[in-house]
């Protein structure tokens, strides 16, 4: 596990290096976004019916969305040299492994199991017309806060007056 | 496999078109055996995998134009950067890409909502409880930031990566979620 380096955060995000930059970020999203919506992940439901081995059909997408990316990066990284509208390096998305991704990983899959939603499925769903969704954005912009704040304080306690990571 | 992509390939056009995708439903081997049994996908297969298309084209149209991997889980603590003076959400990092996230947060609302107005009878509301969205996600906002990434930042974007910190964490999220769903289910909790 140790043997994946910590990179850089999804590049700089030095934004603005093109006036083409943010309309390009909003575009992309557009796509992933309609992508969730057809494939259903917008749906609590659908998730849950996953969870509860009555539909696979998860599989399908998350697989899917793997080969395009994976196929991308795995390209792009050799032959490619650099980003045009940022100038950043293609990197693949490499994290430091600790006991962090475990814990949150195991609390994130209580999250998902208990109410069928993640991150961005939750902001599609709000696309599709699903208001009621606004409970779990709320409950997810809560838990990033109660994060955070119990984090710094945390860090605050062990150590004198140095930021954690 | 040629055979297949063929039919995904047509499943598209089919969706396109606005024909039933039930009907085109059921990949089959030459024998005629069902590769997929229809009990595991009543509603299909192709709909998923060709949405699962458009999530993975999303994320590579903004990688190859930009160099950046976006996942969607970070726009949590980098919007909270606004209205928060905690350290923590105020890292450079974050303060550097909260602009593109929240432009890539209002692209993920808006594309969900261009697939409603053309594939959807108007407004689709979640009969799933507040309680249970509420609280899950409270979990979803602790445990995405503490792990690092979500389903898109890890199962998307890490997977495709071949990392083996995002196949560890999938795989964790993965079975928690099943177990949890499962027991809740079992108490009877519905929906």
């Amino acid at each position: 596990m140790s043997d994946e380096r910590a990179v850089t955060d999804g590049g700089s995000g030095e934004a603005a290096q093109s006036p083409w930059f943010l309309p390009v970020v909003l575009f992309g999203g557009m796509v992933f976004g309609f992508g969730l919506g057809f494939s259903q992940m917008a749906r609590p439901e659908v998730v849950l019916d996953f969870l509860q081995f009555e539909d696979f059909g998860l599989v399908f997408v998350m697989g899917g969305a793997a080969v395009v990316t994976g196929t991308t990066f795995f390209l792009a990284t050799r032959l490619l040299d650099r980003a045009p509208l940022t100038g950043d390096a293609y990197t693949r998305r490499l994290k430091s492994f600790d006991r962090n991704v475990l814990v949150g990983g195991g609390i994130f899959g209580v999250g998902w199991g208990l109410s069928g939603i993640c991150p961005g499925a939750a902001y599609a769903s709000l696309g599709v017309g699903n208001v009621t969704i606004l409970w779990a954005i709320a409950g997810m912009f809560l838990g990033a806060y109660l994060q955070g704040w119990w984090r710094a304080r945390d860090a605050t306690s062990t150590t004198t007056a140095t930021s954690a990571d | 496999m040629v055979d297949a992509l063929t039919q995904v390939a047509g499943a598209g056009a089919g969706a396109v078109a606005g024909a039933n995708l039930a009907e085109t439903a059921g990949l089959l081997l030459q024998s005629g055996e069902p590769l997929l049994p229809p009990e595991y996908f009543p509603n299909g297969w192709e709909r998923y995998a060709i949405g699962g298309l458009f999530v993975g084209l999303g994320v590579a149209i903004i990688y190859l134009a930009s160099g950046i991997i976006a996942g969607a889980s970070t726009f949590l603590e980098t919007t909270l950067s606004y209205v928060s003076d905690l350290p923590r959400f105020n890292r450079g990092k974050y303060l550097r890409s909260r602009d593109w996230r929240v432009v890539f947060t209002v692209g993920i609302v808006g594309g969900a909502a261009i697939y409603a107005l053309l594939f959807q009878d108007g407004a689709w509301t979640t009969a799933v409880q507040p309680w249970r969205l509420f609280a899950g996600g409270i979990l979803v906002g602790v445990g995405t930031r503490l792990g690092k990434g979500c389903t898109s930042g890890h199962g998307v974007c890490g997977v495709g990566s071949a990392s083996r910190t995002s196949l560890v964490n999938v795989a964790t999220f993965m079975l928690i979620a099943v177990g949890t769903a499962q027991l809740v289910a079992a108490l009877g909790v519905s929906p």
